[in-house]
This record gives structure tokens, sequence and C-alpha cells, in this order.
């Protein structure tokens, strides 16, 4: 067999393949809730009950889809220019890191002050993490994949330490969690008494803004052209390392994003179970979204809502709600095997 | 010192043989993929699925070895999927190998509740029990750490030898050899390509799982989340220390065992001064520093992560 | 017209009616070509006019849409290079297939010993190796490294490679291109060796001379069609090269005149290596306004060293390069755009245009920066897209839109459009690195002329180009390229072909003092 480029398809095909792709994840998934003894239309309607049958599923969704969005936009991002960012659960906790060592009393100042002050320092930490593993690639050639995996593994295990000893909330009764962020360094509810928060807005803007360097800005060109073909790219004379510099710093930056809106607008303090792997989640969505940045929040939405789905599922109908996990890396590999074909053309002979 | 007292504890070469065991299975099949001109970011899930397919295996009444047997096919079937995807459609290994990570993972997961939807703590086998090689075993210090060990440590080790021999003694290893390197060489030679580098990955996914289910199987004796821990990625640097070959790899996984063995003594030595963290960080640091070390001088298969089509020079 | 008419050497291979589309190009259009035992029949054409592809075909890298193959009598499968490999079938391509880090062995031995026994017989294979080589004079050290071999070495791996599954046609596709001429002349005294053993031969090649040679019988090629047949020993020369390129383009006329000042000057320049050739040793070098200056040699002399040099992705180790008299200290492909260098890559898909980017994106890729392009870090795509459209129009490229994807371009196309964007804003310097290398006819012409057009204009040009006769009919000047030396100038029309060929062994060129 053989593959050939094909032209781009029109708008409906463009969005056929995403469906088809999605269509073939709830099969694969139908398939093991009958394995679990389940009915697949019942646990479907059940999760989709659970994300968005209420006001409180859907809030409930959003919450769950902001942290995702950022990681999402990091990783959407870094993957344009061909940076393998692998990192962004690391790059979250740096950010949380960074919220907490300033939002709980270290600097004391008015909201309209402080939450910028630590949304840029946050940004600033979580873009230094990301730097590294980009200098060590563009100058010794270490593959990122491998080094960036590495540190979300040793950034873990340094909050863990921060939180068992400068970091640890002294009336804790001795659990490895972080002192509560002031008032003035919380994010504001969006809807009264409900848990969704402007972190929530600041994702949607951080979508707008990351399309618009993407598609109108030279430094989204030159990320786009190094991701395509980067010798090409070198040859018309575009400075690729410092693209990659550049690019790792916004990626980083957005993925440190997740961590501050987590504690400074959901969870108030830092603990060690912050993230239930959002920085890999953040893949998947940014795949789903075909890397696109609206089409992010788009994923991350939908991502989020098998997630809290299933949670209220598992507890109605008893499939475990590892099945969300299992949806969500099936949708990965269809959705990557769809832009395939919606690209090429498969020729047997 | 008893920082250096460590180094002369029979206890502590023990430990690391037994640690590198996983490590060496895993660190092979990575190895038998990259060569064929795959990289397989799939290593994690897959140990995770082998470790558990193992255990499930022999919980479930099977014995040992049988386990042993299920936690390869089960790799081979993960091996088979990202082979699929990644050689003939060509779709991009990282993205690949990390969903196949994914998925492995999560249908471990999505499985253990499904089997045992009640159980609050797992439940334990009767794991693999060390072999004493009369004799051999029984000289100071060498000998328990290389000759008491359990059988799935020997086939670690009979696993370098088979791999080291197959791609270098044997037509099947040269053509994948040369479909790491060119694999126009190998089409033009009327062997396919496909073929080989699917044959190749899931050779390389089996042993991953087999190095997984070491864990369930012989260096514990039940099947914990997480458990893997990194350890695939760890694999991965391993086989680029290992310049991709056997022997050297080999001696990289035993080198970063005895340094992981080490560091949790030193622990123990130093008595809390030192936040238990930082030394738990070391293995990771000190692979990031290994790759650092050898990557200017590394010579990959000229041919990895380049996807093949036919007629295409 | 049917060859040896004397009827008893069998027909060993029959090609009936073979066609090949590539979407909208039919690159071969019903061919049909018989080969008799012992024969030696030369494919000629230009580049493009569907050797290659024809013979992928044979060889079962390609399917053809229409036809059918016949080796020995039995109808080969199609799309299987296994089965043209027991028919006896042995293709030595034109870019070689070999693993570079494995022994010549394993590379001959691969694939010739079952897959699964449990041991390669290397005594066995060398032994093979061994006696082959004896027989045909192909010297080569069967437990060397590829890595290690020259590449009239790796040739001669290459038809052993054949030879050692017992071939008994072999397909030969462009030997020379990457031979010296002593080299060539070794391989056609091999090849006549292995006529005599009863082999037959398909030889490819855009070389009327080498074809003359060589051949017992000529195919001549065009657009993907044949367009004529001949016996080599009832032909000419001028008879060939009518029936290649159709009679209707006529050879570029080039007008003589005299050259104005140096407008880039290297002078004794050192350098790294690249793409895997040579290394730039002591090169000095002067291109002047309204002059092209061809550039001849072996492939892997050093031609990449230099174009890389002039377009700015390679600095110099040693040496000084001047730009319009300026010394140049810091050296980059942005300072070479800043300084008017319009650059033609060798490699247009891998180097030239990013296949996944539009027209609009891959035009305006050296000239992004620029004020007419970007304001305060955003891209004006209103201006970049008349700049394609522009483009698009004054070179005839073919394409749906300016949004379309390179990728899906012909190679002509690409060209036009690297052409487009290298020569915006006429620039004083061009290097046009193997400017027309796989083009159809129609393309080379027009690169041609609108390289003639720069040069009229004044600029320099530096022509880079392993095909011998264009350079010898565009250029002004020659120089020759070996191991990173190169020869004093001459004048065009001052050296036979002969002289040049000396000169491109590396015969006269051990003091670089010599150079110009």
């Amino acid at each position: 067999m053989r593959l050939e480029a094909k032209p781009a398809p029109g708008l409906a095909a463009t969005l056929a393949y995403p469906l088809g792709a999605i269509l073939a994840t709830l099969l694969i998934a139908s398939l093991l809730v009958l394995i679990a003894g389940a009915s697949p239309f019942n646990v479907f309607w059940l999760v989709l009950k659970g994300a968005a049958g209420s006001q409180f599923a859907l809030v409930e969704t959003l919450t769950r889809a902001t942290p995702l969005i950022f990681t999402g936009l990091a990783v959407a991002v870094a993957f344009r220019a061909k940076l393998w960012n692998i990192g962004a659960e690391a790059q979250l906790y740096i950010g949380a890191v960074m919220t907490v060592v300033l939002g709980t009393g270290a600097v004391a100042a008015p909201s309209l002050a402080l939450i910028p002050l630590i949304m840029m320092c946050a940004m600033l930490a979580g873009a230094l993490l990301l730097l590294g593993p980009a200098i060590l690639k563009t100058r010794f050639g270490v593959d990122e994949v491998v080094t960036t995996l590495l540190l979300n593994f040793i950034v873990i295990l340094f909050v863990s330490m921060l939180l068992e000893g400068p970091l640890k909330d002294p009336m804790g009764l001795g659990w490895p969690q972080s002192k509560r962020v002031v008032a003035e360094a919380q994010l504001p509810r969006l809807i009264q008494g409900k848990r969704l928060h402007f972190g929530f807005v600041i994702a949607i803007v951080s979508a707008v803004a990351t399309w618009v360097i993407l598609k109108k800005t030279v430094f989204g060109y030159e990320m786009r052209a190094v991701g395509h073909n980067a010798e090409a790219a070198r040859f018309a004379g575009i400075p690729v390392n410092r693209v990659l510099m550049k690019t790792a710093l916004l990626s980083g930056g957005l993925a440190a994003l997740a961590g501050f809106s987590e504690v400074a607008g959901l969870k108030g303090n830092l603990t060690l179970d912050l993230s239930p792997g959002y920085g890999y989640t953040g893949i998947v969505v940014a795949m789903l979204a075909m890397l696109n940045p609206l089409g992010v929040i788009v994923a991350a939405i939908f991502v989020a809502g098998i997630f809290v789905g299933a949670d209220a599922m598992s507890r109605s109908a008893g499939v475990p709600s590892y099945i969300a996990q299992v949806m969500v890396a099936t949708a990965l590999l269809t959705m990557v095997t769809a832009i395939m074909l919606s690209r090429f053309r498969i020729r047997w002979r | 010192m008893e920082a250096f007292e460590i180094l002369w504890q029979t206890s502590f070469w023990v430990a690391a043989i037994r640690i590198a065991s996983p490590l060496i299975f895993a660190t092979m099949g990575e190895l038998i993929c990259e060569r064929a001109g795959v990289l397989n970011l799939g290593i994690e899930g897959i140990m995770t699925a082998g470790a558990f397919a193992g255990w499930i295996t022999v919980y479930a009444g099977g014995d040992l070895w049988t386990g042993v047997l299920v936690a390869a096919l089960t790799g081979a079937a993960f091996g088979l999927l990202h082979g699929v995807l990644t050689v003939p459609l060509g779709l991009s290994q990282h993205v690949t190998g990390i969903g196949i990570t994914l998925l492995a993972t999560s249908l471990t997961y999505f499985t253990y509740r499904v089997a045992l939807p009640e159980v609050t703590s797992p439940p334990k086998i009767e794991p693999f029990q060390p072999w004493a090689i009369p004799g051999l075993s029984e000289i100071p210090l060498v000998g328990p750490a290389l000759f008491n060990q359990t059988p799935l440590t020997y086939l670690a080790y009979v696993v370098v030898a088979v791999v080291a021999w197959m791609l270098y003694r044997t037509p099947a290893g040269i053509a994948v050899r040369a479909v790491g390197e060119n694999p126009a060489a190998v089409e033009a030679q009327g062997i396919s390509v496909t073929m080989i580098r699917i044959g190749a990955v899931m050779a390389g996914s089996a042993l991953m799982a087999i190095g997984g289910a070491f864990l369930t199987m012989s260096a514990f004796n039940s099947f914990f989340f997480e458990m893997i821990n990194g350890r695939g990625w760890i694999c991965i640097a391993l086989v680029v220390f290992g310049s991709w070959r056997p022997g050297k790899a080999l001696v990289g996984a035993i080198l970063f065992a005895a340094f992981d063995a080490y560091q949790v003594r030193l622990q123990q030595v130093t008595g809390g001064v030192i936040p238990y963290q930082i030394f738990l960080m070391m293995p990771y640091v000190l692979s990031i520093l290994a790759l650092i070390a050898v990557a200017r001088r590394a010579t990959y298969p000229k041919a990895l992560m380049v996807p093949y089509q036919k007629g295409e020079r | 017209m049917t060859p040896s008419s004397g009827g008893e050497a069998e027909t060993v291979l029959r090609l009936s009616g073979i066609t090949k589309r590539f979407g909208p190009l039919t690159a071969n259009d019903a061919i049909s070509l018989e080969l008799k035992r012992g024969e030696v029949v030369a494919l000629l054409g230009e580049n493009g006019a569907g050797k290659t592809t024809l013979m992928n075909i044979l060889f079962g890298h390609y399917v053809a849409d229409e036809g059918s193959v016949e080796a020995f009598g039995r109808p080969l499968p199609a799309g299987e290079p296994r089965a043209a490999l027991s028919a006896g079938i042995g293709m030595v391509h034109q870019h070689f297939t070999l693993a570079d880090q494995m022994s010549v062995i394993e590379n001959i031995a691969l694939g010739t010993q079952r897959l699964f026994s449990p041991r390669f017989d290397k005594a066995k294979a060398r032994q093979r190796i061994e006696t082959l080589s004896s027989d045909f004079g192909l010297a080569v050290h069967p437990d060397a490294l590829i890595s290690d071999l020259s590449v009239g070495e790796r040739q001669r791996v290459e038809i052993l490679k054949a030879l050692y599954r017992d071939a008994r046609i072999l397909i030969l596709d462009e030997p020379t291109a990457v031979l010296t001429p002593l080299e060539t002349d070794a391989l056609f005294a091999t090849l006549k060796k292995l006529v005599a053993s009863g082999l037959s031969i398909i030889f490819i090649s855009h070389k009327l001379h080498e074809v003359m040679a060589v051949s017992d019988r000529i195919v001549v090629l065009r657009s993907g069609r044949i367009a004529g047949e001949r016996r080599t020993s009832d032909t000419t020369r001028p008879e060939l090269a009518a029936l290649m390129v159709g009679g209707d383009i006529a050879a570029p006329a080039v007008t003589e005149h005299a050259p104005g000042g140096t407008m880039l000057e290297l002078e004794d320049i050192h350098t790294a290596g690249r793409a895997g050739g040579a290394p730039l040793d002591g090169v000095s070098l002067s291109l002047r306004a309204g002059e092209i200056t061809g550039l001849a040699g072996v492939s892997g002399n050093g031609q990449a060293a230099l174009a890389a040099l002039i377009a700015g992705t390679l600095r110099p180790e040693r040496g000084a390069m001047r730009i319009g008299g300026e010394t140049i200290n810091r050296w980059s492909a942005r300072e070479a755009l800043r300084r008017h260098i319009g650059r033609i890559p060798e490699d247009r898909h891998a180097v030239g245009m990013i296949g996944d980017m539009n027209v609009t994106e891959n035009v305006i890729s050296e000239r992004y920066r620029t004020r007419r392009f970007s304001r305060n870090g955003f891209l004006d795509w209103r201006s970049a897209e008349t700049f394609a459209r522009g483009i698009i129009d004054d070179y005839d490229v073919k394409c749906p839109s300016p949004d379309a994807r390179v990728r899906l371009l012909s190679g002509g196309n690409m060209q036009k459009l690297i052409l487009g964007r290298a020569l915006d804003g006429d620039p004083q310097i061009i290097l046009a690195n193997q400017p027309t290398r796989g083009l159809d006819v129609g393309a080379v012409a027009y690169v041609h002329s609108k390289l003639l057009e720069a040069r009229k204009r004044g600029a320099a040009i530096l022509l880079i180009s392993e095909d011998l006769d264009e350079v010898l009919a565009l250029s002004d000047r020659l120089v020759v390229i070996s191991k990173g030396r190169l020869s004093p100038p001459s004048k065009r029309g001052e050296l036979t072909v002969q002289q040049i060929g000396e000169l491109m062994a590396g015969h006269g060129l051990e003091d670089p003092s010599h150079a110009a």
C-alpha cells in the first residue's frame, strides 16, 4: 500500500473526519462496556447526563475543562513547532508552586496587582522549566521527549519535598499540603456559589490570543515553518533554534497557567493530587483539536465532559470510571489516524 | 565512611541485580524497536499492561510461566497496534507512542477494576522464588548477586545474549538493522520493510511487557497502580546511553540499577538530613545527565523515526 | 524495427503497453520494450522523460496502471520486488540502496538466506562474493563498512548484490552520474564481461556519448513515450539528440557579451563538509556581473559545501569572502538574503519548499520580516497573497490558488515558485544549484531562459550541475571542482570534454595555488 497526498477537503469533510474518529472511539468503548456487563446506550446516556444534563453538571465540566484548555494550548503550540513537550504536567506544578510561593502572604497587594503578578511569575517559571529541555535539544541534540517526561517525575518529587518542607502548612495536620492563598490572590467565581471560576475566562482569552499568534504573527509563521520543515526554514533564514526557544517559553508558560488557575481559582492550596494527569491529557486535547487553539477549547470541554460524565455514570451504573481514560486515549489514536486519512489517500496497489 | 561500606554489602548487589532485571527486558525491547527505526514511547504503558497481565493470569490460577507468556502476548498486541499505526500509516511515532501508553495504562486500570471490583488492597500471588545455582551462588559478594536470583532474572541475561546474537548473527537481525539504517536497502532486496518493522516492534513490545511482569511476579507479588513509575522512560534513555548496542545497554542498566540501589541505602545512612525526595529524584536526574553525556557522539540508527514509503528514495 | 533479425537470441524481458500516471502527469504512456539475451539496451532520455519510473515498475517499486511485464516467458506479478529478484532481475539504483553502518557482506547477502534461520552463513557469502569479485573485476573488501567505501566501490557493491542473486537481467539507472571518467571506463569493462557471460543489460542514461559507447540498441524516451528506437551501429549522436528533445526546443542561445565587475569573491576558503560531500579546501573564485560561472564535477566533491557557503547556511573556517568589494564578517542565510543573493537550492522538496504550507506562505519565507510583509510582528497576509499571485502569473505556475499546499504541485511548478522567490527584486548574485534536476524538457528550458535573462540584466550567476552538457551550454566560464578544490576558470569552449574529465578526476588540481 502507498499513501498519496490529496487536496485539502472541504469544511464538511474536514469535520467528518473528527466525527468519524469519535464514532470509532464510542464503538470501541461500547465493547468494553459490554465486557463490564452494562448496556452501552445506558452508559453513554448516563455519561452525557453527567456531563451536560444539569447546570451542576455543565458547570463541573467547564471547571474541569479549564486546566485542560491551558495544557492543551501548551501542547498545541509546542507540537506546531515539532517541539515534543510531554512535560506539561511538570510545568503545571511549577506554576502552582509559584502561585503558592507568592500568593500565601509573601507579597501583599490588592487583587488587581497581585493576580497579574502571580500569573506572570507562574508563566515565567513554567517557561524556564521547558527552556532547559529546549536548550538540550538545540545545543546537544538530546531528545526532548525523554527529558520532559523525566522532568515530570523530578518536579513531582520536588513539589513533594516542598510540601513536606518549606511550603508545608503548619495547620495541615501532617498532610503534605501548602497553606491556602490569601483572598487577594484568589480568582473570583463566575457564578456565585459554584465552582466555575475566572480561570475559565483566562483560558478562553489565552486560546484566542494563541490563535492570533499562530495565524497572524511573524512568530506564529516561524513556528509553523520550523515545525513543518526545519531544514527548509533554516535555508530560508528563519532562526530555527531561536524559534524553538521562544516556542518553549510560550508553551511552558501556558502549561504553568493551568497550575496557577487550579490553585488560585479552584483548590486554594497546593497538594500532590492537584493534577490527575492534566499535562498528559493536554496531549489528547491538542491532537483532538488538530493543534488549532480555538479547537482546543472545544476539545477540552469534550474531554472534560467525558471525565465528569464518567464519574457520575460510574456511581450509578457500576462501570469503572477508568472507561473515561480509555476513551480519551482511544480518541487520540483514532484522531491522529483520521487526520492522516484526511490528508492522504491510501492506494492499496 | 558508611557511604562506602554499602558497596561491600551482599544485599546491595543482590538488590542492584534485581532492580536491573526489568530494565534489561524493557531496554532490550526498546532497542529492538529503535534498531528497526521505530521509536516506541508506548513502553511505559506496555510495561504496565505486562505487569498486570502476568499477575492476573497467575491470580486466576495460571502458573508463573503462563503468566510470563500472557504478558508477552499482551505486549506484542500493543506492539502490533503501534506498528500498524506508525509503519504503514506513517503516523507520528511520538504522538502514537504516547497514545499507546495512555491506552495501555487506562485499559489496564479499567480491566483491573472490572476483574476485581470489590477489593480494596490488591491480592497477592506466589511469585518466582530465587534459584540458587549450586556452587556459583556461594562465591562471596558476586555469588548471591548473580547466581541466587529468580529465573526471570536469569532469563533477562539470556535475552541480552539472544538479542545480541540475533541482531548481528542472523539473517532476520541483519534485516532489522538494515531497515533502521536504510529501508530502501531492504526493499531492494525483496524483503518487506513493513513486515520487518512491525515484527520488530511486536517482539520488542513483548520484551517490555515481560519487564513489567517481572515487577509483579518476581520483584513484588502484587499489582499496584503507577508501579512502573517512569521505568519505561528511563529505559529509553538507557538505549541511547548504550548506543543502541545490547552489551552496552546491559552495562548501562546495571550501572543505573546499582546507583538506584545505592541511593536507597544512602538514604538510610544519611538518616533524614537530606530530604528523601532528593534521593528519589536521582535516577531521573542521572538519566538526563547520561543522555547529555552521550548525545554528542550518539549515532542514531539513520532511519529512526523516518517513515518509509515504497518506491520513495 | 525488430532487432537481431537472426532470431536465435531469446527474448528475456518483455514490457507491453506500460502506462503509469501520477495524478495529472502521465509518466509512462503505453511503453513496450523487449530485451534479448546478451544484449545491452540503452534507455535514453532527458531528465523527467520517464526512464526511472519505467524501471521502478519493472522492479516492482511501482505498480503500472496498465500493461504487463514478462520475464523469461513468464508474467511478472506487479508491485513485488521479490518477484523481480527471483525472476533474475537485478537493479542498480541511481541512489544506492545500501545500509551505511553495515558491512559489504551483510548488505549483499541481505535477504538471500532464510530470514529465520538461527545463523547467518557468513563464510558461504564471503566465498561467493570473492568469486564474483574476481570473475568480473569488481574489487571490494567484503568486511568493509559501506560508510568507508568510495562512491565507485559502493556501485560495485550494488552490482555484486545483483550478481549474488544470479541476476540474468541487470538494470543500471544513471550509473555514471556519480563516477569519474576513469571509474566509468572500469564500469564499462565490467559490463562487457557481464554481457559475455550471458547477462542482458538495460542501461539508463541521458548522456549520448555513453549510450553510444556501451549499448547495442537504443530506445529513446520523451515525455513518457517512446520517441524512437535505433540500433547503435545505425545511428548518430545528432539523430539521438533530436529524438530526445523532439527537435522543437532549441538549445539555449547564449550571446557573447563582456562581463562586468566582480560581485562576489572567495579567497582561499576552507569549510567543513556538507551532506556527506567533501569540504572546501582552499577555494578561490570570483563571480562577475553578467556572467554565468558553471561548476562541473562529480557529485560529492564539495559542490554541496560551496553552495551552502554562498547560500549562507555554512560559514567559512578560513579565508575571505567579499560581496561588492566589502569583506563579510558575519555570515548567515539571513545575511545572504539581506545582500540580495538569489538562492535556488539543490533539493526543492526537502530544502526549497515547505510541502505542508501553502504557496503564499512559501513564497514569503525569505522575506517575511521585511516591511513589505509584516508590521510590528504581525504579517500582512493581503500583501503576501498579492505577491504570491504575482509569481503565479509571472512564472506561469499551475496551481489552483495561492492557498494550495505546495506538496500537491509538480516538481516543475515548485521550481517555478522557487525561481519566483529567488529572483524577486532582481538579485545581483544568483546561486543555481542543480536548477533543472528531475524537470521535464519544457520546465528545463524555462529555467534556462530565466537564468539567461538574469545574466542579461547583469546578475552574477553560479550554476552548479551534475549535468555536464547543461553546464557547457549555459556557462560563460567553467570551473571544475574535485576533492574540494577548484580548477582555474576556463572560457567557454576552451577545454575539450576529455580535458574536463581529467580535471573532474582531480588531475592537475593538487596544488591549490593554481586556483583562480
